[in-house]
């Protein structure tokens, strides 16, 4: 595992038994067990009994599902800049109640993360107040501003696991070649918001019929199809390893089919809200709906579920962007765009698990070791050897999102006062039990 | 019809947020006490007690001459204490918040509260936060929907009906909450609504509104009964919508050889302010057919209509306004593709 996420590991062995063992990454989904000494898995599977464990202390998970650590490759907090809105800290609070482990942030603060001071800033705050592992993504361009590549390689040597700028699209197409044919050289991960910036300009939800009747600028599903299919050329034209942060439409699931099926080195993630949510849940202009890209029809989502089961999709991210009252509470249009999600991520795809959608050993594949692989981290696994990051899930445990709840600083969760099925038992991050729930 | 015949009750809602959510019924309960209006405002004594001891907010945080005066001239002849707030020069212009002024608004404990936005929604957001009733005097390229009702009342009185009717709504139909509401109001009422513009002017899927969607002049407007024209708002255009003025005026402007393939008795209609030369020619807008003027007139009898009935569901008492962290669940909402995996 890379240096930059290291936490310290718990002493003393202690296993997990008698649990729904479900990890990809080892071809696991079956009952079993998981052994567990000093931060790391020493065993998983058939073979970790209660009788073949001794006096080693165990938990019985009868009911329960066992899964490698999520791994969340797009989280914005505020800090540096806005710790208002969300720390490191608060951030990791959150992810370890939604079974996350692992938090890659965006370089999207105040300084923007373009420096290797700033890299090293982040972890060591991290290192000092998070529980959960945090890594971030550095800027591809200073300042983000999309016209000057940042230094790909020392950001990396200082512990930054991909480059990005985050919410913000390169538009400058030569910039965009550039920082793909160097970033090449360092097999860094470039991770782009598609979006095409001037024909999204204004916009604010998913240009239909559902923005037409309640008055509201649009954003058309070609602003990111247009950029996705640029980025493609630009990838196909330098061999980079590209991943889009975020896609919406139909459209896009085949443009990435089809670049996936011509040997491009391209990936691509989700956020849990467009595989949950579309633009009529935005209602009477409810702000807490607005995000970015925005949510579209239900065909849409559709087919973004379907990419996900298919495997077209890699990557299911929380996108979680903490929003105050100032920024949120506002006519829909002037609102800010996001929503926080960490929490509630793996609840709310539970539903798509229950409803046979998408089975769960994909699901854990794309919270879990699709990312980990992606952004080559050494985790996202329970193989014996890996680091000891779980989360156990009780899947048929409702429980009633209530906002304040949440331990996110920022409270705008498209999801108040749903009522979800699966939750989060408990959370492990190097054998450390970091979040455990009660039941009943 | 006199006053006094009125029903009691007119609308089911306490706002008047739009026209989507009103009955045909509403509607025209509304224009027939709006047609009472007209013949009282006709009159030397035009001053009424409907409205006396009831206090009507003006909040208009973009600039609207001709529609404040028209809420402000409603109020007062129907005896309210009328207030104008204006954006400029207020705490709105100091980083107050709508939601911070909703607040101190309901502190005055207004009845009344006629908002215009430049945001969509924005009427509906305060409508949650406040005890009062709330009108929709234009909510950014949402809906206007006392614009359409007085309208509405124009054809009416010059056509004796507005059921069967052929109406072209022409121009900016992409940034105009006037075309959005006379859409939902002219196809309520039975009226066949088509709308001519450039595609470029033209919203998202307008066609599944059921309208007819024409893109030439010349073709929309044969047959028509009534010819509405909207304003360029060449304020909200920071793209290019349209090439020029002056080619936008050659093919969308109404001139007379233009009008002239709509019906003889056609009636022209602008909801001003104009720009002559540009939507409109001089001499169509002061023309015979033009009722423009008459708009105006009919503008403010609506508008007492509109503050009439929704002082009537007040009830001597004021609504309680929502918690700040319970927004309306909407019917949109309950359409949710997420209801599905609830439990």
């Amino acid at each position: 595992m890379s240096a930059p996420i290291d936490m310290p590991p718990a002493q003393g062995p202690y296993a997990y038994v008698n649990a729904g063992i479900v990890d990809p990454s080892i071809g696991l989904n079956e009952p079993g067990g998981v052994l567990i000494q000093d931060g790391q898995v020493i065993a998983c599977g058939r073979e970790v009994m209660p009788e073949a464990l001794g006096d080693v202390p165990h938990i019985d998970c009868r009911g329960f599902l066992l899964v490698p650590g999520l791994v969340d490759m797009r989280v914005f907090t505020g800090e540096p800049g806005a710790e208002h809105r969300e720390t490191l800290a608060s951030a990791s609070e959150a992810a370890a109640a939604g079974g996350v482990t692992t938090i890659i942030v965006m370089p999207n603060t105040d300084p923007v993360i373009d420096d290797v001071a700033l890299v090293d800033f982040i972890l060591r705050r991290a290192r000092d107040t998070a529980i959960v592992r945090v890594a971030p993504m550095a800027a591809l361009t200073k300042k983000t501003a999309g016209e000057q590549m940042t230094e790909i390689g020392l950001l990396q040597e200082a512990g930054a696991v991909a480059v990005t700028d985050g919410n913000r699209s390169v538009t400058n197409a030569r910039v965009l070649r550039r920082a793909l044919s160097y970033a090449r050289d360092f097999d860094m991960l470039v991770v782009q918001h598609v979006e095409e910036r001037e024909l999204a300009a204004g916009g604010v939800m998913n240009e239909g019929e559902v923005a037409t009747r309640l008055g509201l600028p649009g954003i058309p599903t070609a602003a990111e199809v247009i950029m996705l299919e640029r980025d493609l050329r630009l990838v196909e034209l330098t061999g980079a390893r590209y991943h889009a942060a975020q896609i919406s439409c139909a459209a896009s699931v085949e443009l990435i089919a089809r670049a996936k099926a011509r040997g491009l080195p391209v990936t691509a993630g989700v956020s849990v809200n467009h595989l949950v949510l579309n633009e009529n849940d935005i209602g009477a202009y409810r702000s807490f709906f607005k995000l970015a890209p925005p949510l579209r029809t239900e065909a849409d989502r559709q087919a973004v579920v379907a990419g996900v089961a298919d495997g077209t999709i890699d990557v299911i991210v929380s996108s979680h962007d903490p929003q105050e009252p100032d920024t949120k509470r506002l006519p829909f249009a002037e609102a800010e765009f996001g929503a926080i999600g960490l929490e509630t991520m793996l609840s709310a795809l539970m539903g798509l698990v229950h409803n046979r959608t998408i089975p769960i050993s994909r699901l854990i594949d794309a919270l879990s070791c699709a990312p980990a692989r992606i952004l080559g981290l050494g985790i996202g696994s329970l193989r014996p050897g890996a680091p000891a990051d779980l989360a156990v899930i009780a899947p048929h445990h409702s429980w009633r999102v209530e906002a304040q709840a949440l331990k996110s600083k920022s409270k705008n969760t498209p999801f108040e006062h749903r009522v979800l099925e699966g939750c989060v038992a408990q959370t492990v991050v190097a054998g450390h039990l970091v979040y455990s729930r009660s039941l009943r | 019809m006199a006053i006094s015949d009125q029903p009691n009750r007119i609308l089911s809602h306490s706002h008047l947020l739009g026209i989507d959510g009103l009955s045909a019924q509403e509607v025209t309960q509304l224009l027939d006490l709006a047609e009472s209006y007209v013949e009282l405002n006709r009159q030397g004594e035009k001053k009424q007690a409907v409205l006396r001891g009831r206090t009507q907010i003006n909040l208009f945080f973009e600039p609207s001459t001709r529609t404040q005066s028209s809420f402000e001239l409603a109020g007062k002849r129907l005896g309210a204490d009328v207030m104008n707030m204006s954006v400029k020069g207020s705490s709105v212009s100091k980083g107050e918040t709508l939601l911070d002024t909703a607040v101190t608004l309901n502190a005055m404990h207004p009845d009344l509260l006629v908002v215009r936005h430049s945001a969509a929604g924005a009427a509906e957001l305060l409508a949650q936060k406040v005890g009062c009733a709330v009108i929709n005097a234009g909510d950014g390229s949402h809906e206007h929907p006392t614009q359409a009702l007085l309208d509405a009342l124009t054809i009416r009185r010059r056509k004796r009906r507005i059921e069967g009717l052929t109406i072209a709504i022409c121009g900016d139909i992409l940034h105009s909450r006037v075309a959005r509401s006379n859409i939902l109001l002219l196809q309520l009422l039975g009226a066949r609504v088509r709308v001519i513009a450039p595609r470029s002017l033209l919203p998202y899927a307008v066609d599944r509104y059921g309208v007819e969607v024409f893109s030439r002049m010349e073709e929309g407007l044969a047959g028509c009964d009534i010819v509405m024209m909207l304003r360029l708002q060449l304020e909200r255009m920071n793209g290019a919508f349209v090439p020029s003025v002056r080619e936008y005026y050659r093919y969308f402007g109404l001139d007379q050889v233009k009008l002239a393939r709509a019906k003889p008795d056609a009636l022209v209609m602008h909801p001003g302010p104009m720009n002559r030369g540009v939507e409109i020619d001089s001499a169509v807008a002061d023309g015979v057919q033009s009722v423009i003027s008459e708009q105006v007139e009919m503008g403010v009898a609506v508008r007492m209509a509109v503050l009439d009935a929704l002082a009537r569901n007040l009830n001597g008492g004021r609504r309680s306004p929502q918690g700040i962290a319970q927004p309306q669940r909407s019917s949109a909402e309950s359409r949710s593709t997420f209801g599905r995996i609830e439990l």
